[in-house]
Formats: C-alpha cells, structure tokens, sequence
C-alpha cells in the first residue's frame, strides 16, 4: 500500500475478527500513522510471544518498521514473557495463543492480573469463535489472525500504531476482565478441551481445579478434595481466579463428566443456598447479597418465586427474597392492602383475609396480620391457582408465626 | 310487644350483601350489571374503580395480571382484566351454620 506522496488516502481498517473499526492516524500530509502526540517521548516496547522463531523473527521486522519506531523483544515460551514483563516495563504484548506448556490465554491470565495497563493483542492462525470469546474476556485489545497477504500486514501494522498511539493507562476509558460466574469460566475451559488449573480465591479461602483434556479431575479448598471440594468452590459467589498451567501429574478423583458435574452442583446449590445465590437478589438494595433467613427458609417452598414482607411501620425497610424492584413492589403491595381493606368496609364483608392475582408471567398473592405488617409472595405459573392458595396459606402462616 | 318492636328494629339493620357481576371500562365507568338495583351505584364503581386501580398498579411494578380474586371473611370479589376494563363478580359467601345441638 502506498504511503504519503501525491494520493491521500484514508483508511478505515475493520479488524476481520475483533470487528472493532481500528482507524489509523493521518498525518497533514496525508500519508498513514506518521503523526505522533507532541508529549511522545518515551520509546513504545513491544514484547512478542511466539513459538514460532520463524514467525517471530518476521514480526519483530514487521513491528520495528513502524512509524513510531517501537523497540521489540521477543521470546517464544509464556514463562519467559512472563519473566520478561516482570524485569523490565512493556507498552504491549503481542502473543500467539497456541503454544507449548503455556498457552496464550494462560499467559492472558497472569498478565492481566500482574500488568493491568498493558496492552494486549493475539496473533494466532487459530480461527476459533470461542478462542476469541475467551481471549476478549480475558482483556485483550485486539484479537488479529495472523496475516496472510500483504494488505493483511499493512492493516496489522496501521492497527498497532494507532494502538501505541492511543493514551494509555487511566487518561481514558477502562479495562478489565467481564465479569462471569465460576460456572462460566469452568464450562470455557472445559469446552476449549484444554488442561489448565484454575487456581480461585473468595476472601481467605482458596480452591483449585484441575482440568485435563477438557475434563475436571480433582479440586482441592481447605480440608476437601474431589466433588465435594469442587462443589464447596462452587458455592463461592465471587472472587478471583488464574488460570495455571496444567498439571498432568494431578491424579483424577472426579470421574463424572464436566456437565454431570455442574448440573449436580448447580442442583446442589439450589437446594441448599438457593435465596443467597440469587444473582437477581434485591437490586433495589433492601437486602442486598443477605437474604433474609426468615424470607429464605419459606422461599424454598414448591413454585414460591419472590417474596416480601412488609412491617407495619412504613419507614421501616422492606425484606424481600428473589425481588429485583422490592421497594416499588412494596409500594403497590401496601397502596393495594389499603384498598382492599378499604373495599371490604365499603362492602361490610368482614375482615380482609388475602388477595390473589393470576398472570400468564406470574401469580402473586397478599395478605397481612395487625402487628406484623403486609406479606406478598409471588409463584410461578406453574401453580394452579388452588396451589397457590394452599401455599400462601402455608407460608403466610408461617411468617405471621 | 317491647320485645318484638326491638327485634324488628334489629332485624332492620341486617342488609344483604351484594351479589352479581358487573363491568367496568377503562375509566371505570359501568358498562354492564346484574348487581341487583338497591345496591347503590356509587358502590358498584367504587369497587370497580379500586379493582382497575390495582391492575394498573401491578403492570407499572411488571407484575402484570389478569385474574383476581380478593378473599373476605364474609364475602369474596373476582375480577378479570378486560382490555383496560375489568368483569366484576360479587359473591357473598353464605353464613356459617351455627354449630348443631347436641
């Protein structure tokens, strides 16, 4: 591609694979990726990862002819990146993604956490959607396949000169890992047919499972191994998490496959803390990631799908199990409490025992004892409507005790 | 004749509930109605205007529905959503027996 000299050319490189528009530089003259920030002093440093000499040695060539003259290094195993990054600063990591002992996305892992600011960028012939869900997930900036002609080159060179050129760390815009459920991460990994340890950490606690060949072999946290350790990691709900190299040494105590594994535990975590690992659990900030013990022993009852209660005073908070917008539920649960009560004076029918509504989404009912407040629940529609009476009975009944 | 005077007196103040079925449209004006005539029309759209006043209150908190059915110690009310307007059915519910001599 011609540079400079009498034609101006804007281009516009759309990244086959990362689908990012990446829009080079132009220079008042016209020609590509020649201006640079005044403040530019320090010298970019590239680090390339490859096992590849041949490819590595093309690269190096390659990134060396930019325009902002970046110094390039380059070594061909993840430990020795590794190694590298952490003696001396780097602008940018460009890596391979399948490569001996440690892969890519385990270099991914560990770079992420240890250099935060560093940019980030796979070349790789590995053409795979789930690699790249994984590499992005991960934080890397770009995910490029390895060029295969010479326009391919030129686009990959415009689009790490307009990366260098960019600010980096704090100045703008963030970065980091999307967040995802241990679950996620295991069925990534377990998928890809890889070997790797997941090393986790929630608060003090620590955990590892072992994955080999795509297939979980043990886990070990605390005094547990095997199912019953990996079901204890399971039931974290946060934290952090590395991926290690493999460790084909580690003997296989789980024989269950991967997904047998995950349903069992998913299972079993909805038996026994299904109210606290309710990633919907009050948005509204009522009763945050504590759900109400009282609230959680009647939501384990069949079809229950939310539940609220409301105390007598109206200043008081509001406790809530499985409701995402409790504080405006509450208010139309008590407005149609006064109502209903207000409707049976009208009527002289008595005292207001419960209501009950029936939706294609969802049932609901309400009901309230003097002294203790206002009670909703809501069902799933798989309750008729009987069971749903039978079971606010039940539940209400229990509250109010 | 004092004493029956007081009982008639009594008796007087008994009023029966009412009963039947009636609807409502958006603005919770009646449409229709078999609730008997001595019930008063205030009343009817009294009910009716509470009954849409919690359909709409539950869709504006996504807990939409289309059947309610509101339970009282002596009286029960259905309802069901009619695009915007709703179907309201009074049923009183009959009066305890008293508990058998023995």
């Amino acid at each position: 591609m011609p540079r400079g000299g009498a034609k101006r050319v804007v281009v516009v490189a759309r990244c086959a694979l990362c689908e990012v528009v990446h829009q080079p530089r132009l220079a008042s003259d016209g020609a590509l990726g020649l201006m640079f920030p005044s403040g530019m002093a320090a010298q970019n440093k590239i680090l390339l990862v490859d096992d590849d000499e041949q490819m590595l040695e093309l690269y190096q060539t390659l990134l060396e002819q930019l325009p902002s003259r970046p110094e390039v290094q380059v070594c061909n195993s993840g430990a020795r990146a590794i190694a590298m990054l952490e003696s001396e600063p780097f602008t940018m990591l460009i890596t391979d993604l399948r490569m001996p002992k440690m892969d890519g996305l385990q270099v991914l892992a560990i770079v992420r956490r240890k250099f935060p600011h560093l940019r980030l960028v796979v070349l790789t012939g590995l053409l795979d959607e789930e690699y790249r869900s994984r590499a992005y997930a991960q934080g890397v900036e770009m995910f490029w396949q390895k060029p295969g002609s010479v326009e391919d080159i030129q686009l990959f060179q415009d689009c790490i000169e307009s990366m260098l050129d960019r600010p980096t760390q704090t100045q703008e815009g963030f970065r980091g890992v999307q967040s995802k459920s241990l679950m996620d991460i295991i069925q990534l990994e377990c998928l890809s047919r890889g070997s790797s340890v997941l090393n986790i950490t929630h608060g003090g606690l620590g955990g590892k499972i072992w994955i080999q060949n795509g297939e979980i072999i043990d886990a070990a946290t605390a005094q547990m191994t095997g199912e019953e350790a990996f079901k204890e990691i399971l039931s974290w709900k946060g934290g952090n998490f590395e991926i290690l190299p493999a460790d084909p040494s580690r003997a296989r105590a789980i024989h269950l496959s991967y997904q047998g594994l995950l349903l069992d535990s998913a299972q079993a975590l909805d038996e026994s803390k299904g109210p606290s690992s309710s990633a919907a659990a009050d948005a509204a900030g009522q009763t945050s990631g504590d759900a109400p013990t009282g609230l959680a022993a009647l939501g384990r009852f069949e079809g229950v799908g939310f539940l609220l209660a409301i105390p007598p005073d109206s200043k008081a908070p509001v406790d809530s199990w499985r409701l995402e917008n409790s504080i405006d539920v509450a208010n139309w649960v008590r407005d149609t409490h006064n109502r209903l009560a207000q409707l049976g004076e009208s009527l002289r029918a008595g005292e207001f025992s419960g209501a009950f509504g029936f939706g294609l989404q969802e049932h609901w009912a309400l009901a309230a004892r003097e002294g203790k407040g206002v009670f909703c629940a809501g069902f799933r529609p798989v309750l008729s409507q009987e069971q749903v009476e039978q079971t606010m009975k039940h539940i209400f009944d229990k509250w109010a005790s | 004749m004092g004493v029956l005077r007081k009982l008639r007196a009594g008796k007087s103040v008994l009023e029966r509930r009412p009963s039947g079925a009636f609807t409502v449209d958006s603005q919770g004006n009646l449409v229709s109605s078999t609730v008997p005539q001595r019930v008063p029309e205030a009343l009817t759209r009294q009910i009716g205007w509470h009954i849409l006043a919690v359909f709409k209150g539950a869709a504006a908190v996504r807990l939409p529905f289309s059947e309610l059915r509101v339970r009282y110690e002596t009286f029960d009310v259905a309802a069901r959503e009619m695009r915007g307007g709703a179907i309201i059915f009074l049923s009183p519910k009959p009066a305890p027996r008293p508990p058998a001599a023995s």
